[in-house]
């Protein structure tokens, strides 16, 4: 990608200072302020999370209440994982000193172990985010999300893959970490390496299918059938929206990737930017933040990974302010419209094709006699 | 078997209830998270994996201390007359984690007693005092420590303290009052005045309570002079034959120690510190790096404490390596460390930091 093509390079050294100060501030003013509006924040999500699971079960086996069991089952799954188990396994509470929500013991409602997802997430997507080659989470190994992704025959596949990956979202991102393409495509990495890196991983799979798939059915009897399709389909409402959520978080058209080179002597000042810019939030009600984790706030959550996501809206305006001082752009939209714009990425990534203009070279080339400087 | 106090007793249905929630299937269906997380949103007290224990009364005995009775769930195993147990109580959305020492006696159920001086710059105790209620939960920890009365009594015992130091020694009198103790007792307590006693009523009430048991309590802002060699003599003529236990403020602890150093009999004292800690905030690279669970120790050379553990052999996880993914964090059990983000200075107590962005000021304990 040329050096050229994003806006990192429209800022100076001095500028990129001042703004890893200012962010620096926002993050010091909040932790000073978290305490306990903070605790019982979380351990209100935490027990309603507990009452909607222990509901959807037991109405799962009720055939009047099925559906309602679906959904509430579903429900505390979406709230286990996002709202409860991405921010605590974050780090995010680590402060209340409670070992139930502390990112070193906390474990989740998925196939996904929480060793590997902090390993993948907390630290390759949240160190490398968007640096193509480096952050796994652009294609996550299966779909071509880049330009800068060499184009190869199975990406024509790219739209029914992407499906795929919402429904079987959970098992898939449980073996993210093993990076199956290396085996199954290009041949770096042998049979017995993805055995052994399975082993931990089907530890805790196979207690989770066991969950759904076997003991909850079991125990309904005769409404085993019931039981099993009704836990399928609350995994699914899950997989579905957790997978929608995060890809609408960094693939909407307007949101960059960044060459391998940008994170040589990175400064804290341009990680910021680079969060900022290869993030993208959208817009919804006060339940739809709660219901995306407040991933919703992708911006402000790559920024401040590490802060209480409920403190993520009150913070907005604040990076909005820094944004709107140093003409960054702040990537935002209705759900619909950013679902959709990644929808149109995911298909014309499909296809073989020359590099898109990006943003900033586009804006370059429409203010001529201005002449921007490039980054020291 | 050394006795304890008798642990709260669930009822019948109560144990089978129990029995019930962490069976083998209720794992596999509550699984990852465990019974606890949902037996908790009925009884949060019921839960197996945490001591919880419910404040059941709060007194003021003085103006600057408090009494917090605790009721523990029935995981509680009792403890020793003389051991302490770690207190931890949410404040401000923080779990602060203090030692105390229980101040009934050992073979005394139901509720656990404790009296605390009000640290004017503590988080723990001026909580306690002003804004903790009954009903609040308190975290127990195991009770610990080699301060306790032997297994086999001794025929001659000296227990001396000063200030809120009487709760341990104080728990070992009241027990052995308990066992109809037949030996000699001495119970030798250092207060300011009057108005600071913490126990003046109770001592009074225990000085019949044995054939040999004799209180001294002495005002040191009236007239009494602090713990010194004559005095002791003409208290204890015969403490040389005796098993002392002092538990007080660091003068008291230098003073019996040296006096029982000179008199060679340094194997009948037995001691426990009640000071607060002290905090360095000096900022040169000094101190010494204690990293507990490998046992190792480095002098500190400023750099950030993976460095340093690093550099000293271990292999810590880390990630990121700059304060972002938390892959890095560990638990501090003392010492003060700088944030290299933010600049900003540490308390000096147990918490979990990320050593990858912090460095050290002064001593260190990690335990890794």
């Amino acid at each position: 990608m040329s050096q050229l093509d994003t806006h990192l390079n429209s800022l100076s050294a001095e500028q990129f200072e001042q703004i890893g100060a200012d962010f620096d501030a926002i993050r010091r003013r909040v932790i000073n302020d978290l305490g306990e509006r903070d605790a019982t924040y979380i351990r209100t999500v935490v027990k309603r999370q507990r009452q909607f699971e222990v509901a959807g079960r037991v109405m799962m086996m009720v055939p009047p209440t099925w559906p309602l069991g679906i959904a509430s089952l579903g429900l505390s799954k979406i709230l286990d994982n996002m709202e409860i188990g991405h921010n605590v396994m974050h780090g995010q509470y680590d402060w209340m000193g409670d070992p139930s929500l502390n990112s070193r013991n906390f474990d989740w409602d998925s196939a996904d172990t929480a060793d590997n997802w902090k390993a993948t997430h907390n630290f390759e997507h949240h160190t490398y985010t968007n640096v193509v080659d480096r952050d796994h989470d652009i294609g996550y190994g299966l779909l071509r999300m880049s330009e800068d992704q060499p184009w190869e025959p199975r990406f024509l596949l790219n739209l029914p893959l992407t499906a795929l990956l919402h429904v079987f979202f959970q098992h898939l991102v449980a073996v993210q970490n093993l990076k199956l393409e290396d085996y199954l495509i290009y041949g770096t990495k042998s049979r017995e390496q993805v055995s052994e890196e399975f082993k931990p991983v089907w530890k805790k799979m196979k207690k989770q299918l066991a969950k759904d798939y076997v003991f909850f059915p079991l125990i309904a009897g005769p409404l085993a059938p019931m039981v099993f399709l009704g836990n399928a389909g609350a995994n699914l409402i899950r997989n579905v929206w957790a997978c929608s959520v995060i890809f609408n978080g960094h693939f909407p058209e307007d949101v960059e990737q960044f060459d391998e080179s940008v994170i040589e002597n990175e400064t804290r000042g341009q990680w910021y930017v680079r969060q900022l810019l290869g993030s993208a939030n959208f817009e919804g009600s006060k339940l739809m933040h709660l219901m995306s984790g407040n991933l919703s706030y992708q911006i402000e959550h790559h920024l401040f990974p590490d802060i209480p996501a409920c403190r993520y809206a009150e913070l907005a305006p604040q990076v909005q302010a820094i944004c709107a001082r140093n003409d960054l752009p702040y990537h935002s939209g209705p759900f619909w419209k950013q679902a959709l714009s990644t929808w149109k990425r995911i298909a014309k990534l499909s296809l073989p094709g020359r590099r898109k203009t990006s943003p900033a070279k586009a804006k370059r080339e429409t203010v001529s006699h201005t002449e921007l400087p490039l980054a020291a | 078997m050394l006795s304890r106090s008798a642990p709260s007793q669930r009822g019948f249905f109560g144990q089978a209830l129990q029995a019930a929630f962490n069976s083998q299937l209720m794992h596999r269906l509550t699984y990852p998270h465990g019974p606890n997380r949902f037996i908790e949103l009925f009884d949060p007290t019921a839960i197996s994996d945490e001591t919880v224990g419910t404040i059941s009364a709060i007194e003021h005995p003085t103006e600057r201390s408090v009494r917090v009775h605790i009721r523990p769930n029935s995981r509680w195993e009792g403890f020793l007359a003389g051991q302490y147990v770690e207190l931890a109580v949410e404040i401000d959305g923080r779990r602060q984690r203090r030692m105390f020492s229980p101040a009934q006696s050992q073979h005394a159920g139901g509720t656990l007693e404790f009296t605390m001086a009000v640290n004017p710059d503590g988080v723990l105790t001026r909580h306690l005092k002003s804004a903790a209620r009954v009903g609040d939960r308190v975290i127990l920890g195991t009770a610990a420590g080699e301060f306790h009365l032997p297994r086999v009594r001794p025929e001659q015992l000296v227990l001396i303290s000063a200030g809120s130091g009487i709760t341990p020694v104080l728990s070992m009198l009241r027990t052995l009052v308990d066992e109809r103790y037949l030996g000699t007792v001495h119970f030798i307590h250092y207060c300011r005045s009057a108005d600071d006693a913490l126990y003046a009523p109770l001592l009074a009430r225990l000085e019949t309570a044995l054939p040999g048991l004799r209180i001294h309590t002495i005002h040191t802002r009236s007239g009494g002079a602090h713990f010194n060699a004559e005095q002791l003599q003409s208290l204890v003529p015969s403490y040389s034959r005796a098993q002392t236990f002092v538990c007080g403020p660091a003068a008291l602890l230098d003073a019996t120690r040296n006096l029982f150093a000179e008199q060679a009999i340094s194997g009948r004292l037995h001691q426990e510190a009640f000071a607060l800690a002290q905090a360095s905030a000096d900022d040169s690279a000094e101190g010494e790096l204690r990293f507990q669970r490998s046992g190792l120790q480095a002098t500190n050379n400023g750099t950030t404490l993976l460095e340093q553990a690093e550099a000293a052999g271990l292999t810590p996880e880390f990630g990121c390596r700059m304060g972002v993914c938390f892959a890095c964090s560990c638990t501090k059990t003392s010492g003060r460390v700088r944030d290299l983000r933010t600049g900003e200075l540490s308390g000096d107590g147990e918490q979990d930091i990320q050593i990858c962005v912090s460095a050290p000021v002064g001593s260190v304990s990690l335990d890794i």
